[in-house]
């Protein structure tokens, strides 16, 4: 336990030094957000309906684009093959750097969804919800797309191949979390969804580990 | 040891495997053959004509198998890559990789047959059906593991991390469609009918059961042979594979 504590400070010290990078992933966020309005018109009633979605798929790819670096600085500079060697469990050192990698990118991203989800004119009431189900969904998609980046850690030309790898997995996760705003959007109760993400979220965060180790050990060996 | 173990070590060694599916190679086919063409038969021509739909029906021989083996090839993967990974052997690591263009090409001719079969009968060629959207999902999650395999040079760490690709795929394609029915049920407006599990009448059913098995020894014919390729083009440097050549080559001076 306080391996992974230790790990997680590290892992947030890191990060903290290099603030640049941070924001990468929130830039690339309201990006794509933008790029709607723009490519389908800035017609209110138009975006206040599909704006769940749009957030929601947003999220999704800023999401997947800030997993790729994941393992890559310690798959480089060996970290990972000695921790591999190590009497240390790999599924511990997976779950502390996913979780310090929802505090640094996934996190953020939460937190100012809910000021883009107004610029698209989504009704105040599902700001909540909104939030609910970001916060519940976003690990389900960090979780999922580890495996995906851990099977092509060690790969030269990976760029397309991640996306191509993970996306049919996020579908479910979309469906419920995108799902979840519209409800409340429309004044009912999103209770159903938000369960059933939280049935995802559990069951990511106790399986996904053990499918990430494993990848990892595949692409270590290599 | 007894027969089973026998077998199981058997097909493991290539050098057994590729003689023996050679002898087998032609009785499937024939099998094949032998229950296509009856399938075919009675499908096109005796089968009675929907009250409904008429005879556009019919494309149902096709689809339907073709729906169904694109399912039972991921299973049949998901089974080989636990064989894979617990018992670390290689053959099934050939028969996944053997068996995901197969099982894409299967979902592939699904999606087209039904789309074909959508027009007539929902006036489009693509309807966000829940059946059909989680065909074309399974459809990417074949061509993902294709992908990966071909991504990575070792081909003894691509079949390893193929293999736990396609558990992670059986693990989540439940979920995906149940997720897929449970959202198109909530955006019922595109779909204009759903032909809640019809009864089917038992001269329509043979024809399509007949077709069903006829796709399994499809399956199972370009399954060996694309195993059998697969094994001789990473095998071209191991004894068993030039000593083919060398007999292959002896045979044809002798007949000359």
């Amino acid at each position: 336990m306080s391996s992974l504590w230790s790990l997680i400070r590290r892992d947030l010290l890191l990060a903290y030094r290099r603030r640049g990078e941070v924001g990468n992933a929130l830039i690339f966020f309201g990006l794509v957000v933008l790029l709607f309005p723009i490519g389908i018109g800035a017609s209110e009633t138009l975006l206040a309906q599909i704006a769940p979605g749009l957030i929601w798929i947003a999220a999704l790819l800023a999401t997947l684009m800030s997993l790729d670096s994941l393992f890559k600085e310690d798959y480089q500079d060996g970290t990972l093959e000695q921790w591999t060697l190590s009497p240390h469990s790999l599924v511990a050192f997976v779950w502390a750097r996913l979780i310090s990698h929802w505090l640094i990118t996934a996190l953020p991203l939460v937190a100012v969804a809910p000021v883009l989800a107004l610029t698209l004119n989504l009704p105040a009431d599902a700001i909540g919800v909104l939030l609910l189900s970001l916060l519940l969904g976003t690990p389900v998609l960090m979780f999922v797309g580890a495996i995906g980046v851990a099977l092509t850690t060690g790969l030269q030309k990976s760029s397309l191949l991640l996306p191509l790898l993970v996306l049919p997995f996020y579908i479910p996760v979309l469906i419920f979390g995108a799902s979840a705003v519209e409800v409340s959007a429309s004044g009912w109760s999103a209770a159903g969804q938000l369960y059933i993400l939280a049935g995802l979220f559990v069951l990511g965060l106790t399986l996904a580990p053990f499918a990430v180790a494993s990848a990892l050990k595949v692409s270590v060996s290599q | 040891m007894n027969i089973i173990a026998k077998w199981y070590y058997r097909l493991g060694a290539p050098n057994w495997f590729y003689p023996l599916t050679g002898k087998m190679l032609p009785w499937i086919a024939v099998i094949f053959l032998a229950l296509l063409i009856p399938g075919l038969y009675m499908g096109l021509f005796t089968a009675p004509a929907d009250y409904q739909q008429g005879d556009s029906f019919r494309i149902m021989y096709v689809h339907v198998p073709a729906a169904w083996m694109s399912m039972f090839i991921y299973f049949a993967m998901a089974v080989a890559a636990v064989v894979a990974l617990v018992w670390r052997v290689r053959m099934a690591e050939i028969m996944i990789i053997s068996s995901a263009p197969i099982g894409a090409s299967f979902a592939l001719i699904a999606l087209i047959t039904g789309s074909l079969w959508g027009k007539p009968m929902w006036g489009a060629w693509w309807v966000w059906d829940a059946r059909l959207t989680s065909e074309l999902i399974l459809l990417f999650i074949y061509l993902g593991i294709f992908a990966l395999y071909n991504a990575i040079e070792n081909k003894q760490t691509a079949g390893r991390a193929m293999s736990i690709l396609t558990l992670v795929g059986v693990v989540n394609l439940p979920i995906i469609h149940y997720s897929v029915v449970w959202w198109n049920t909530l955006h019922q407006a595109a779909t204009v009918s759903k032909f809640d599990t019809p009864s089917i009448h038992i001269d329509m059913l043979i024809p399509l059961l007949l077709m069903a098995a006829a796709f399994q020894f499809l399956y199972l014919w370009i399954l060996l042979l694309k195993m059998r390729a697969n094994l001789l083009e990473q095998d071209l440097h191991c004894g068993w594979v030039k000593k083919i050549i060398w007999d292959r080559r002896k045979a044809h001076n002798g007949g000359n």
